[in-house]
């Protein structure tokens, strides 16, 4: 299954136009600075904002043709997405959470175990740790049974042990899955370590440059800028 | 001393705040997060009942429920009887003056739900009904037993609206308020003052359970 995604949308400050082919099963990176479109894109893919205009494609399946008036909501598009920041519910349990859209509640447990928050079950939200949050909002993420899976920065608030913790159940999870996976980050580490394909975004266009430059060999400048690009680089990992 | 006042203001209060819980619900959540035109319009029509003085809701209650306009009239072809001057009359102009106390709180609730919440949801493949069930109700028990609360204080507190609606049928729509009043009016203090005192712990013991309620 491959997923065709041609839109433009008119944004704050500048237009967001991509056009992209993630295959299946795969993991494509997003990454750009912030403010660069990325969160909006996965929006659009998720069906929880609209292009101004172009078409979203899943296999055969026509998710947004804003020429021929096609629109998918989010309900019917079978996608797990896990957002930058808690949004589990507040007033239930983890497993409750986990078996909110479950389609099939057996599963609910083998995913606790499988992200290993099986011990934490009974326990609100709010007494969880953030890395705990985010293992149990993919755990939701997938019992629905996702058929595209969008991470937007799930990691990003966490400290460095448990972000590497979590790139590595997601790292194996890829593999398992079987679906396309759209992953945003601003981490270039990060992206290097999961991608398939890294698609750098920047001021809403594709701009396979960004990383070259970003990444570009030490010598190439003053030691001012090399100092800037080895923290960019999250030597921290 | 004559209790049927008292136990017909509770009984209003009780109907008045079960009606409005449900009604006001999809109305506050229209309003939170509905996004149609002429919502402020709506949204000023909804609160007018705490603007306007309540004799001037109740005349205008009572021209519409009168037997002979289309609303009185389909009463009375369902029921029988007519709405002025009975129980039902007073539950409906209670639950009118009261709305804008349901509607506030409530809304106030639900704007206060993280919207990342409601998309999530929706991304898990809940339709917004779902969506108002599964995650919005149950993250605004505070607000919704708030409501509850100024709903049943204000409908057992309610008399100028009731007096036009209602008038003041011994058992059927004299209220507590209307009785204190005719008391006062009657020189027979001693009655005002043990239905006064009476309403006091009443109200007060609501207040208490409610609270517990809003803390689980």
């Amino acid at each position: 299954m491959f997923l065709q995604i041609d839109v433009a949308k008119k944004l704050k400050d500048f237009e967001l136009k991509v056009s992209v082919r993630p295959q299946s099963p795969s993991l494509t990176v997003f990454i750009g600075p912030s403010g660069s479109g990325k969160t909006s894109l996965v929006r659009l893919v998720a069906g929880l904002d609209r292009p101004g205009e172009g078409r979203i494609q899943f296999g055969n399946e026509t998710w947004v043709d804003t020429a021929a008036g096609i629109f998918v909501p989010p309900q019917k598009r079978g996608i797990g997405y896990v957002f930058q920041e808690y949004t589990l519910f507040p007033h239930l349990d983890v497993c409750r959470n986990v078996a909110f859209a479950a389609k099939d509640p057996g599963k609910v447990d083998r995913l606790l175990e499988r992200l290993r928050i099986g011990h934490l079950r009974r326990r609100r939200p709010d007494t969880l740790s953030g890395g705990e949050r985010q293992r149990c909002a993919l755990c939701q993420a997938l019992a629905s049974g996702p058929r595209v899976l969008l991470l937007d920065e799930p990691f990003s608030a966490l400290d460095v042990m448990t972000r590497r913790e979590l790139r590595e159940e997601v790292k194996c999870l890829k593999d398992e899955l079987g679906i396309p996976i759209l992953y945003i980050t601003h981490d270039i580490s990060e992206a290097l370590y999961l991608a398939d394909d890294i698609i750098p975004l920047v001021e809403g266009r594709i701009d396979r440059g960004w990383l070259k430059r970003t990444i570009a060999p030490a010598e190439s400048g003053p030691a001012a800028r090399r100092a800037v690009r080895e923290t960019k680089l999250g030597l921290s990992y | 001393m004559d209790f049927s006042p008292l136990l017909l203001s509770l009984k209003l209060a009780l109907c008045a705040t079960a009606v409005l819980v449900v009604l006001a619900a999809p109305l506050s959540y229209g309003l939170a997060y509905g996004n149609f035109r002429g919502k402020q319009l709506v949204e000023a029509f909804l609160n007018l009942p705490i603007a306007l003085p309540p004799t001037v809701l109740g005349f205008y209650l009572l021209l519409a429920v009168s037997p002979k306009t289309a609303i009185g009239r389909f009463w009375e072809d369902m029921t029988g009887g007519p709405l002025v001057f009975t129980f039902p009359g007073i539950v409906l102009a209670a639950v009118l003056c009261s709305l804008p106390y349901a509607i506030q709180p409530m809304k106030a609730a639900f704007e206060k739900i993280d919207r990342r919440l409601l998309e999530s949801a929706y991304v898990l493949g809940l339709s917004r009904l779902q969506t108002f069930a599964r995650v919005v109700l149950p993250n605004s028990v505070p607000g919704i037993a708030g409501a509850a609360i100024l709903v049943f204080l204000h409908s057992m507190g309610a008399f100028g609206v009731l007096l036009m609606v209602g008038g003041s049928v011994p058992g059927e729509t004299r209220v507590v308020s209307i009785a204190i009043y005719e008391a006062v009016e009657s020189l027979d203090y001693r009655s005002a003052a043990l239905m006064s005192l009476a309403i006091l712990p009443i109200c007060y013991g609501f207040l208490l359970i409610i609270e517990r309620l809003k803390r689980g």
